[in-house]
């Protein structure tokens, strides 16, 4: 039986493809320069396909790929019971944090406008708080919104910091701790357990290494 | 098309996750439903036909705040209670066994009724399932869960999807090991959903941060990965040497589970999983789920959950499983038996005695089991016709073997 594992495209990928060499994942085609969507391994059973990290949880919760690396702010945002969440990567480390303009008065109005990617992470961060807001979608640029008077706040992954600051915004309270994890769809995990088990002692060893190396120097 | 028609159309939608069966799917979904009750017949398990909807109180007895919010309700005229259109059948058949029927020793159950829910579950997830299912009251333990594993393993082979995997977990070892853990309730539904999820990194730290005593913190960082055949017991076993005495219980069930299930049904496919905590609100012992190539998620589900009754006056061991026909429906290849099917000639044409000659002869073929379809029927595939020979009907063989229409 073969399976699938879907990546996350852009950034994460790079950090992510080495650590799958090192698990005996090897994509026989670099997915960086290709046009191609799936791609044979190394290992003759597994197969890769590089995705929107948003579809990462998507097709491992239908089933479609067994297997799926994307950051915790994706799987938040898409709801986390669906599939299995054995491993965290460690990598592409970051917050999920709101943000707003330094010294920003108090709005007048009693809601709280919030502009974000991820209303649903941001609907529940401030409810937990016993706080009602409302919520404005937007696909990117979200720190545009506090300084065209859209929003009073924004939730947003905050890297370096240096984004906000350069529009004159500040990151105020984390909503949390991200970093990529290894998804893995429920049905497969048990059915395909003698590939994904090894393949995951694999990768959580590969990740183990990686961090003492970088605790040396 | 124009942008515009998408806004006048759509009187013909249905509401999301809820959709209409038609032919030939249908006539797939009902043989498959006989052939399923059929083989619940044959094991003893004797066919109900719970309401459509019930007072609350007396529909949500035991099974949790999930199957609340899964539930529609509305408010009954005559007496202002509300009451709830069934999101799930085996609370239904809990009360029949309890308060219904009563017997002394064992009984035996099964339905197949459509439910509603108010959202879908998961991706493509329908809000109108069709649940066929078996419970059984009376039967206590591994004999009780081993006969409904064994009676879930046949369904599925003869519903045509072969030998499934079936995985086998026991909700004790998590309960005991959270209880021993001894985390306030917020951070212990945080560890519930983190072992939901095998989210190991997240168990260690909500650990770490509760400072839960080493062993039992060990024990509970390793459940999620005791997953997989037959030697996950015994690993198991040596994990929880030290744990408290429920979990070695529920090893010694489990274990007993899966050798009686065997001597049913030999060619069983068994896994273990011991952090499947699916149904953790109200199973109370072994859980188990049926998996089918290819689809992504559990073709079937069942446990035990004893006592459920206690509410209707009388708690009793109760194990059971139930399925959506039409998601089986869509995986197992078995076709709708076909049978015969013969064309009718033209009516307009006939005159009064040939017509009546017809129907005898129709009748008596209908008393055969044979179908005969109006001339201009599509959709069927005909093996012959009706034709007038001067002084009776005869049949003529189609030509060919082709459908009367494509489908």
């Amino acid at each position: 039986m073969s399976l699938i594992i879907a990546l996350n495209k852009g950034r994460i990928l790079s950090e992510v493809l080495p650590l799958l060499a090192d698990a005996g994942i090897e994509s026989l085609e670099d997915p960086q320069q290709s046009r191609r969507l799936i791609f044979p391994t190394s290992h003759p059973d597994v197969r890769l396909i590089v995705v929107r990290s948003s579809d990462v949880p998507t097709c491992v919760e239908h089933g479609a790929a067994a297997i799926g690396v994307t950051g915790k702010d994706t799987l938040l945002e898409h709801g986390e019971g669906g599939f299995y969440e054995p491993l965290d990567l460690g990598i592409a480390r970051c917050r999920l944090m709101t943000a707003g303009l330094i010294d920003a008065p108090a709005p007048l109005r009693p809601r709280l406008r919030v502009a974000t990617k991820f209303v649903n992470v941001a609907r529940r961060f401030y409810s937990a708080r016993g706080q009602q807001v409302d919520l404005i979608r937007l696909g990117g640029a979200m720190e545009l919104a506090p300084l065209i008077g859209l929003a009073d706040q924004i939730v947003d992954i905050v890297d370096t910091g240096r984004t906000l600051a350069a529009n004159g915004l500040e990151p105020k309270e984390t909503v949390a701790e991200i970093s990529s994890r290894v998804v893995v769809n429920k049905a497969a995990m048990k059915r395909q357990a003698g590939l994904i088990l090894p393949l995951l002692d694999a990768l959580e060893r590969a990740v183990a290494l990686r961090q003492q190396q970088e605790a040396k120097p | 098309m124009n942008i515009d028609s998408l806004d006048q159309g759509g009187r013909w939608l249905l509401p999301d996750g809820v959709e209409e069966i038609l032919p030939p799917r249908a006539r797939r979904i009902e043989a498959l439903r006989q052939r399923l009750l059929q083989r619940f017949d044959l094991w003893g398990y004797e066919l109900v036909f719970p309401p459509l909807l019930e007072f609350l109180d007396s529909l949500l007895v035991g099974v949790g705040s999930d199957l609340d919010l899964q539930t529609l309700k509305v408010t009954d005229q005559v007496t202002g209670r509300l009451m709830g259109i069934r999101a799930d059948i085996t609370s239904q058949a809990a009360r029949i066994d309890a308060h219904s029927l009563r017997h002394r020793g064992p009984t035996r159950l099964c339905y197949a009724g459509t439910v509603l829910r108010t959202r879908g579950q998961g991706l493509f997830g329908s809000r109108s399932p069709v649940k066929v299912g078996a419970e059984l009251y009376g039967v206590p333990g591994p004999q009780g869960d081993a006969e409904v594993l064994a009676l879930m393993a046949d369904t599925l082979a003869v519903s045509g999807l072969g030998v499934v995997h079936i995985e086998l977990g026991h909700v004790a070892i998590y309960r005991a090991l959270a209880t021993a853990a001894g985390l306030p309730s917020a951070a212990e539904a945080t560890l519930f959903d983190a072992v939901q999820r095998k989210a190991v990194a997240d168990i260690r730290a909500l650990l770490e941060e509760h400072q839960v005593e080493p062993d039992i913190a060990a024990m509970v960082i390793t459940l999620p990965s005791l997953l997989g055949d037959a030697s996950v017991l015994p690993r198991a076993r040596e994990v929880f040497a030290a744990a408290p005495a429920a979990v070695t219980a529920a090893l010694d069930e489990l274990e007993a589970t899966a050798t009686l299930a065997q001597l049913r049904f030999p060619e069983l496919d068994l896994g273990f999983d011991l952090s499947e905590l699916h149904g953790y609100n109200y199973h109370t012992g072994t859980v188990f789920s049926a998996y089918a190539p290819e689809h992504g998620q559990a073709v079937a589900r069942g446990g035990r959950y004893d006592d459920i009754g206690r509410a209707f006056g009388r708690g009793r061991p109760a194990t059971g499983f139930d399925l959506d026909l039409k998601v089986l429906a869509d995986f197992a290849p078995l076709p709708a038996p076909e049978g015969r099917t013969l064309r009718l000639p033209r009516l307009e044409e006939l005159q009064t005695e040939q017509a009546a000659a017809l129907w005898r002869r129709v009748a008596e073929l209908r008393a055969q089991g044979v179908r005969v379809v109006p001339a201009e029927a599509e959709g069927w595939p005909v093996h012959g016709s009706l034709e007038w020979d001067g002084t009776a009907w005869v049949l003529a063989q189609a030509h060919g073997t082709g459908r009367s229409a494509p489908e």
